[in-house]
Formats: C-alpha cells, sequence, structure tokens
C-alpha cells in the first residue's frame, strides 16, 4: 500500500480545511462583488428609469448588472467568475476530502458512514450542483448565498460532528447503501438549492410588495436586482425540486425498502428515520400539488417547500439526538440488534 | 360523444369549467390531505412505539404513569394502525380515486384527439414571434410539418384552405400522471397484504441446535389481522457455527464484524443444504425468510442439587444490554431437591475491574465470567400463569445467604464449580455457546408493493419532465410588392399560393402555448424559429 489509511485520513482533513479556505475566498469575492452592485447615490436616480423593468423583467445573468458605467460594470463581471471559479476550486478540493475519507477506511468504501461524513458529501453535492446548473438556470446571483450555505455547515461538520474514519457497521455493508446514500444525498442537496430559491421568492416577493405599498419603486439596490424575477424563481425552485423530488422517492421509498428488507428483515417498519423521510416526501408532495393548485401558486407553495426543508433537515440532524430508537446506524452506533430484556437488576 | 367537427374551446366550454371546478375543489382537498398526514405521522416519531421498539414502550408507560390511559386511548403507541391515521389515509385514497377516475375517462376520450386549430390571431398568445420569408405559404408549411412532425402530433389539414400547422405534443405528461397515482394504490395494497397475512417472529438459537418452523418454538410472534397457522412453512434448520470477527484496534474497537452462521437447512422432506447466514443476506425458505439480526452467549451452566443429582444443564442464553455484550440472563431450576434453586446475574464476556467496578472490556468472550446472585424458594413456575424465561418471580423467592450472612454472589470464571450456601447444591460454569438471534416471516404482497413503487416513479418523472405544449405557425402571403394596395386584412387571407409572384413575400407568424406552466417557452419558440429559417434580424417577439 502505497498510501496509508492514516496518511489518507490527514489528507481528508486538510482537503477539508483547505476547501473551507477557499470557499471563504470566494464568499469574499462575492461579497465584494454585491457590494459594488450598491450604487452610490449619485448613480441611482439614473439607473431608477430602467430599474424596475429590470428588477422583473429578464434580469438574470451577471452580464445585465443594472450598471451605468461600464468600468464599474466590468468589474463585477469580473468579480462573479472569480467567485465562480474560486467556488469550483473549493468543490474539487472538497471531493478529495471525500476521497481521502473512503481511501482511509480499510476496506475502501464509499464516505458515508456516519454524520460528519454524510455532511460532508450533502454540502459538496450542494456545491457541485450549483456549478453543474449554473449555466443552465443563470445561477449567478445565487452564489453569495450557496457558498455561505456550504462555509457554515462545513463548519459545523468540522467542529461538532467530526469523527474519525472507522469501518461501517455490519448492517451498512451493502451495496444497497451506496445506491440508498448517493441517492439521499443527491436529493438533499439539490432540495437545498431550490429551497434557496424558493426563499428568494419569499423574501424578493416581500420586498416587492413593500416598495409597492410605499409607492417607491427602484429603492432596492444593489443584489435583489440581481436575484430573477418572481416568476424565474418560482420555476427554478419548481425545476430544482422536481428533479430531487424523484430522486428522494427513489432513495426514500425503493432502495431504501429494499435495504431495509435486507438488513433488518422488514421493508417499513416506521422507525423514526423512515417516519421523516416519509413526512418529507409528503410535504414535497404537497408542494408539487400547490403548485398546480389555484390559490396556493406562489407564495404558500414556496413557504411548503421550506417546511419540506425544514423537515428534511430535521430528520438528518435533529431526530438522532430526539430517539434513540433509530435503527440507523448513522443515528446510533448499533452493533446488532440488541434483544429485548428487562432492565438490570441487583 | 366528442363531434369531429366542433370548435374547440368553444363547444367544451361548460364541460371545462365543470372539470375546473371539481379539480380546484378536490385538488386543495388532496393538498390538505396530505399535510394533514404529513402532520399525523409525527407523534410515532417521538412516542415509543409498539410494532418498533416494544421494550421503549413498556418503559415510557411506567414513567409516565399518568399519561399513559390517555395515551393508550388515542392509540398513541401504535399511531400507524390507529383509526385516526387510517381515517386520513382512506379519506386520502377515496380522493384519489375521485380525482383520478374520472380524469383517466377524459384521457382516454381525448387519447386520439387532434390538436386544436390555431386561434384566430396568433399575436394574442402569450408567446408568439412574426417574421416575412421569401419562401411560399405552402413551402413554409410543408417545412413546418417536417420540423415539427418528429416529435408532434400535427393536426391533419383536412382540406387545402387551412392557412396553418397546428401540433401538439406531450401527451404522456398526463398518462403518467395517472400513472403515478395509480400506483400509489398498487403500494398501498401491496403494504396492507403484508400487514393483513404476513407475520413476523423471532427466535434465539444457540449454536449446535436446531429450529423446525411451528408456533410453539418462537420466543416471540407478531401474526397479521388475517394471518392462519397453515400458512407455515415447513422446515428446519440447525446452527452448525457462528463465527464474528471482532475488532481489536481503531476507533470502533471492541465491533463486532462480519457475523456469519453456517446453517444447514431442510425444507420439507427435501435434501438437506448449506447457507451462510449474514446480515444482509437473508435466506429464503419456500417464501418465509430467516434474517440474522443478532447474536449473543450462552453460557453452558451445570447446577446440582443437595442430593448431588444433576437438577440443569445446557446452554442459557443471557441477552446482551448494550453494544459491549455485557449480558444479562435468569437460570431457573424448579426441579432441585429440596428446595427451588434460581440464579439471577450477569455475563461479562471479557471481565476487567476498571476502577474496582466488574465490567467487560470488549465483546469477544476472551474471559468469561458470571456473576449472578442465588435464590431459593417457590419461583411461581407452578401458578399455571406463563412466566417469561428472562424474569424471575421473587415474590416467593429467598436469598441464599453466605457464611457473611449476605446474599449469596455466584461468581464463576469458565470452569468453576461454586457451593452453594446451606448445603442446596453447586453450579459449575462449564463453557459458552453463541447464540443468534433471527427474525424469520413471511411479507406478501411486498413484490407487489415494490412493483407499485417502481411504476410510480416511471410516472412521475413522465409527469414531472414531459413538458406538453401546442405549436401553430400560420403562413399568409402577402401582396407582392406594387401589386395593389396595402391590404390591412392579410390576416383572413385565403392562402393557396398562387399569390407567390417573384419576389413576393411570406408573412409567417408562430406562436408556443405552454400546457404545464412551467417550461421556458421562449426558449422552445427560439429553438423553433432557428429551425424554421428564420432571420432574428428580421423577426418581432411578442409577449
Ligand atoms: C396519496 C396521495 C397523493 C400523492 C402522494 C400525490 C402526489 C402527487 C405528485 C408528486 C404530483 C406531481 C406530479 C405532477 O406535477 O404532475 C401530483 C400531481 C397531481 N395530483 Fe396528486 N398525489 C396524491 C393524491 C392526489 C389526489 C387525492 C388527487 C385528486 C384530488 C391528486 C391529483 C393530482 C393532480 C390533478 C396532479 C397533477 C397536477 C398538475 O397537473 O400539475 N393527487 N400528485
Amino acid at each position: 500500500m502505497a498510501v496509508s489509511n492514516t496518511a489518507w485520513e490527514n489528507l481528508s482533513n486538510q482537503a477539508v480545511a483547505a476547501a473551507g479556505v477557499v470557499y471563504f475566498l470566494a464568499l469574499l469575492v462575492h461579497l465584494a462583488e454585491w457590494a459594488a452592485m450598491r450604487q452610490p447615490a449619485a448613480d441611482r436616480s439614473l439607473v431608477a428609469a430602467g430599474g424596475l423593468e429590470k428588477r422583473d423583467g429578464a434580469g438574470t445573468a451577471g452580464d445585465d448588472v443594472t450598471d451605468t458605467t461600464a468600468g464599474r460594470g466590468e468589474r463585477i463581471a469580473f468579480l462573479t467568475r472569480l467567485g465562480f471559479l474560486l467556488t469550483a476550486l473549493a468543490c474539487a478540493i472538497h471531493f478529495v476530502s471525500l476521497l481521502g475519507r473512503g481511501m482511509a477506511a480499510d476496506p475502501n468504501r464509499v464516505p458515508w458512514g456516519n454524520m460528519y461524513e454524510f455532511t460532508l458529501s450533502g454540502t459538496f453535492v450542494v456545491a457541485l450542483l450549483y456549478l453543474v446548473l449554473y449555466k443552465k438556470f443563470a445561477l449567478a446571483w445565487m452564489g453569495p448565498i450557496v457558498v455561505a450555505f456550504v462555509l457554515t455547515v462545513l463548519m459545523v461538520a468540522v467542529i461538532w460532528l467530526h469523527d474519525e474514519v472507522a469501518p461501517l457497521a455490519e448492517s451498512l455493508n451493502s451495496p444497497w447503501l451506496v445506491i440508498h446514500v448517493v441517492s439521499a444525498v443527491i436529493a438533499t442537496g439539490a432540495f437545498t438549492l431550490g429551497g434557496i430559491a424558493s426563499i428568494m421568492f419569499l423574501v424578493k416577493s416581500r420586498r416587492l410588495r413593500l416598495d409597492a405599498e410605499r409607492g417607491e419603486d427602484a429603492a432596492a439596490a444593489g443584489w435583489l436586482d440581481r436575484v430573477p424575477s418572481l416568476d424565474r424563481l418560482d420555476k427554478l425552485a419548481y425545476r430544482v425540486h422536481a428533479f430531487a423530488f424523484p430522486v428522494w422517492t427513489f432513495a426514500v421509498l425503493i432502495t431504501g425498502p429494499i435495504w431495509a428488507h435486507e438488513a433488518w428483515s422488514r421493508y417499513w417498519n416506521w422507525d423514526p428515520k423512515e417516519v421523516w423521510a416519509f413526512i418529507t416526501w409528503v410535504v414535497y408532495a404537497g408542494y408539487l400539488h400547490a403548485r398546480a393548485t389555484a390559490g396556493w401558486k406562489g407564495r404558500k407553495a414556496a413557504m411548503l417547500a421550506l417546511v419540506g426543508l425544514g423537515t428534511l433537515w430535521f430528520n438528518f440532524i435533529g431526530i438522532n439526538y430526539f430517539s434513540s430508537t433509530s435503527q440507523h446506524a448513522y443515528a446510533v452506533e448499533r452493533v446488532v440488534d440488541v434483544a429485548e430484556a428487562p432492565p438490570l437488576t441487583g | 360523444m366528442s363531434t369531429p367537427d366542433r370548435r374547440p374551446g368553444e363547444l367544451t366550454a361548460r364541460e371545462l369549467l365543470r372539470w375546473t371546478w371539481r379539480q380546484v375543489t378536490s385538488m386543495r382537498t388532496a393538498l390538505l390531505l396530505l399535510l394533514l398526514l404529513a402532520l399525523a405521522a409525527i407523534p410515532g416519531s417521538v412516542i415509543p412505539q409498539q410494532g418498533v421498539d416494544s421494550l421503549a414502550v413498556t418503559r415510557w408507560k411506567a414513567e409516565h404513569t399518568k399519561l399513559t390511559p390517555v395515551y393508550e386511548r388515542l392509540d398513541l403507541f401504535s399511531v400507524y394502525s390507529s383509526v385516526w391515521f387510517s381515517a386520513i389515509y382512506l379519506l386520502l385514497v377515496l380522493s384519489l380515486v375521485g380525482c383520478i377516475v374520472p380524469r383517466l375517462f377524459v384521457y382516454f376520450r381525448g387519447m386520439r384527439a387532434q390538436p386544436p386549430a390555431a386561434p384566430r390571431n396568433l399575436a394574442r398568445m402569450p408567446v408568439h414571434a412574426t417574421y416575412e420569408t421569401d419562401l411560399s405559404p405552402d413551402d413554409v408549411l410543408a417545412l413546418a410539418r417536417t420540423t415539427l412532425g418528429r416529435r408532434h402530433r400535427l393536426r391533419s389539414s383536412g382540406d387545402d384552405t387551412v392557412d396553418h400547422v397546428a401540433a401538439e405534443r406531450g401527451y404522456l405528461r398526463e398518462a403518467g400522471n395517472l400513472l403515478f397515482h395509480l400506483s400509489v394504490l398498487v403500494v398501498l395494497a401491496g403494504f396492507a397484504m403484508g400487514g393483513l397475512w404476513g407475520y413476523q417472529g423471532g427466535v434465539i438459537i444457540v449454536e449446535g441446535t436446531t429450529f423446525s418452523n411451528n408456533l410453539t418454538q418462537y420466543d416471540d410472534f407478531k401474526p397479521g389481522g388475517l394471518f392462519r397457522a397453515e400458512q407455515m412453512k415447513n422446515f428446519r434448520f440447525s446452527v452448525d457455527e457462528f463465527n464474528v470477527d471482532w475488532l481489536m484496534e481503531g476507533p470502533r474497537k471492541g465491533q463486532a464484524r462480519k457475523f456469519e452462521a453456517d446453517l444447514t437447512y431442510r425444507v420439507g422432506d427435501g435434501e438437506e443444504q448449506q447457507y451462510d447466514l449474514r446480515v444482509n443476506h437473508p435466506l429464503e425458505l419456500d417464501g418465509t425468510d430467516v434474517f440474522l439480526i443478532g447474536h449473543g452467549y450462552a453460557p453452558v451452566i451445570t447446577v446440582r442439587d443437595a442430593t448431588g443429582e444433576i437438577v440443569y444443564t445446557g446452554p442459557t442464553p443471557f441477552l446482551p444490554q448494550d453494544a459491549s455484550f455485557l449480558s444479562f440472563g435468569v437460570v431457573k431450576v424448579p426441579t432441585a431437591q429440596p428446595q427451588q434453586i434460581a440464579l439471577e446475574g450477569l455475563f461479562y464476556p471479557t471481565f476487567i475491574m476498571s476502577d474496582g467496578n466488574p465490567t467487560t472490556l470488549v465483546g469477544d468472550d476472551l474471559n468469561p465470567t458470571l456473576s449472578m446472585l442465588a435464590w431459593t424458594g417457590d419461583l411461581g413456575l407452578d401458578s399455571g400463569t406463563s412466566q417469561s424465561v428472562y424474569v424471575l418471580d421473587k415474590s416467593g423467592a429467598t436469598p441464599i445467604e453466605d457464611e457473611d450472612g449476605k446474599q449469596q454472589r455466584v461468581d464463576l470464571q469458565l470452569g468453576d464449580t461454586v457451593e452453594l450456601g446451606d448445603g442446596l447444591g453447586t453450579v459449575t460454569f462449564e463453557r459458552v455457546d453463541p447464540w443468534i438471534r433471527v427474525q424469520i416471516s413471511q411479507t406478501p404482497g411486498k413484490g407487489i408493493a415494490l412493483l407499485g413503487v417502481v411504476a410510480a416513479l416511471i410516472g412521475l418523472c413522465a409527469s414531472l419532465f414531459i413538458r406538453p405544449r401546442r405549436v401553430w405557425v400560420r403562413a399568409t402571403a402577402l401582396p407582392a410588392p406594387g401589386a395593389g394596395g396595402p391590404d390591412d386584412d392579410s390576416d383572413d387571407q385565403a392562402t393557396d399560393g398562387t399569390m407567390n409572384g417573384g419576389g413576393a413575400r411570406t408573412r409567417v407568424e408562430v406562436a408556443v402555448l405552454d400546457r404545464s406552466g412551467n417550461g421556458d417557452m421562449d426558449e422552445v419558440l427560439a429553438d423553433l424559429l432557428a429551425r424554421l429559417g428564420s432571420d432574428p434580424a428580421d423577426t418581432t417577439s411578442g409577449k
């Protein structure tokens, strides 16, 4: 063996740290970009004329920044691109850290043995999906939010969830684990991205409402101009959710039960983890219904999407602290099913 | 009932209205029921559930004596089979059937329908464009037909007076939606079958012994409501050997891996066969699944009574208390003379003293040690009520005392023999046998449920990713430059191609209608225009 397991583990730890630093740099660049977009008061009146249309019109990618001076537009475009490249670099390093976790285990395995690794993977998928969909959905405006989210969760993972590399518990040792967890992680990442779009929908619609009430029109200077129109946000959120929902269905209602059947003899046991996965599924089904129901489109649907996101993350983090009966091994490290016994006496 | 020559949009207006009304009301109901279902599922994840962890239920009840009767009345210990939970999902099923069945009929009726003809004024459509070209109207329409034909259903032109191409695609979206919802019913049916006709039973089997599949052999048995004893299949298997790998280093030190039980089994009068039973590798016997779900230790203990007779001998399964495999067990010897004898206490697989406290270092049996308290008197076994083998009824028993007058603690290492106080007999710790716990279950309908979810997933993908839309392309000949005056009515002019003399131009109008509400129609329009060969500089698009 050329590289020892400890070396891999150290590599992984260092890569997490390095990825964190680069994400941080990306965040700084994006913040500078936002700052550059806040127009000085003098410019504002100039922009105001076209501002409203931009705000609710096609305003999307980095190239239609509401700016009058070409020089500033260029600077902003440069910062946008730099932020994107830094995020891509951080994401690549992030991947190295996952690889290191997998290679450090003996035997080598997928890096999803515990909460730390699951979080590492989940944030990686959020960043990766953002990068992959960047062009298709013109996600430039989302950069700062995604990077801030990934960075924060990564920090939480390192500080509170870090765990040494260890072999998988026996029941996790199944090819179904790979399929189940990879789909669950992808769906989690995608739901998170979709949730960000829904949050921005709510923020922006509130802002527009307030502006309308005050009779102001172009007051929302800076980054909210950058955020796409409500209609586009709504469609973006829908599309990302529509991608995530079948993946979640596959993870939770197909591969999960198959694996549970092999490992624990019951394909659906109403174990708390399963219950919450089911709740998440039902809430997102509600979201999809809401979008097709008159009166629930838009804000109510967006709120439902956020409820779904809440149940998703609660299931991942909260349920482990709430419930001790979960058989899911990254919740409670349980060697085997301990037979039922009366409490100790004597 | 559709007359082929009716004008779309007019004749269906009433139907549409009724249909929309029904859709809006029932969709809202469905939505609320879905949210209610999500809400109703929550208590079962917080309160221990009988079907998931009955031990936790017992413990919870002991700690909350006041709340217990209330919770019991509300079925909160078995939420997922409670009346109120069932009511919600049955209502949902009802709503689903009420919603989907009419849609099915609508779908089948509309399956072979033509795409509707173009509205009179395409410029009123939300997404449209207009351009001019040198091609004749016929050529434009022919081009539109070939361009759209591959991926759209086209309205047959009927006669030559039609000045446009009408196309539609995405019919499968609704099919997918219907398939998805119907499959939900299939899944529920499969799930219900498992609950009604299935069973799960658990049994501890000591290495070297044999299990035959009949009800009396199970330690616990949970049949479904419609389970019949004839469903039990005739098979038997013995556990020849059980092996575990213990991790002796690393962060999971002490964790067991690679449990493996070598079984010899026989179904009915068939041949004997071998199987390596492992976690994640169940054995299927004639429609019944056998799973390895746990393991532990059964110290072999021999008890001689005051007369020196062997009154008890054999492996006694002890139950692990936690992942360290510190285990709890009971030995009951009702035939001992002159008095019944019982022992209750702990088994330490690898005994050590740590800070003056007895504990076990790892789960491997490197230093097996027993430490039990001794009892004598009436063990309550003759009263006729059944007793768990893991619970000692001490109400009629008295402690056996040692020389100091304290209750005697029987501490034994492998091979040791201890004399009981008052000359009641001796206890010998002969050896340790491993046991495995298997779960044996029949889950009828699991294939149906799996089929259902897979079909649901396929339907779901079709429903979410197919974007139905309608496309119209209308071509109108413009009067040749110089020939005749300006013609304001060019919209309504019949197109017959004869007007295309040299230099004559054709005006083309294109409109796209999104029927899912989620597509990006601007993109679709731009793509279509490009394929029709329109000159972007010469095209006006509208929204
Ligand atoms: C078991 C409960 C149900 C679940 C899990 C469920 C799930 C879903 C999902 C995931 C979709 C999204 C697919 C799409 O957008 O086409 C959907 C759409 C739809 N559902 Fe349900 N549904 C349920 C019950 C119902 C009921 C009771 C009704 C009728 C009242 C209904 C009517 C519809 C309709 C009409 C659509 C299509 C919406 C559209 O045209 O976009 N569903 N459902």
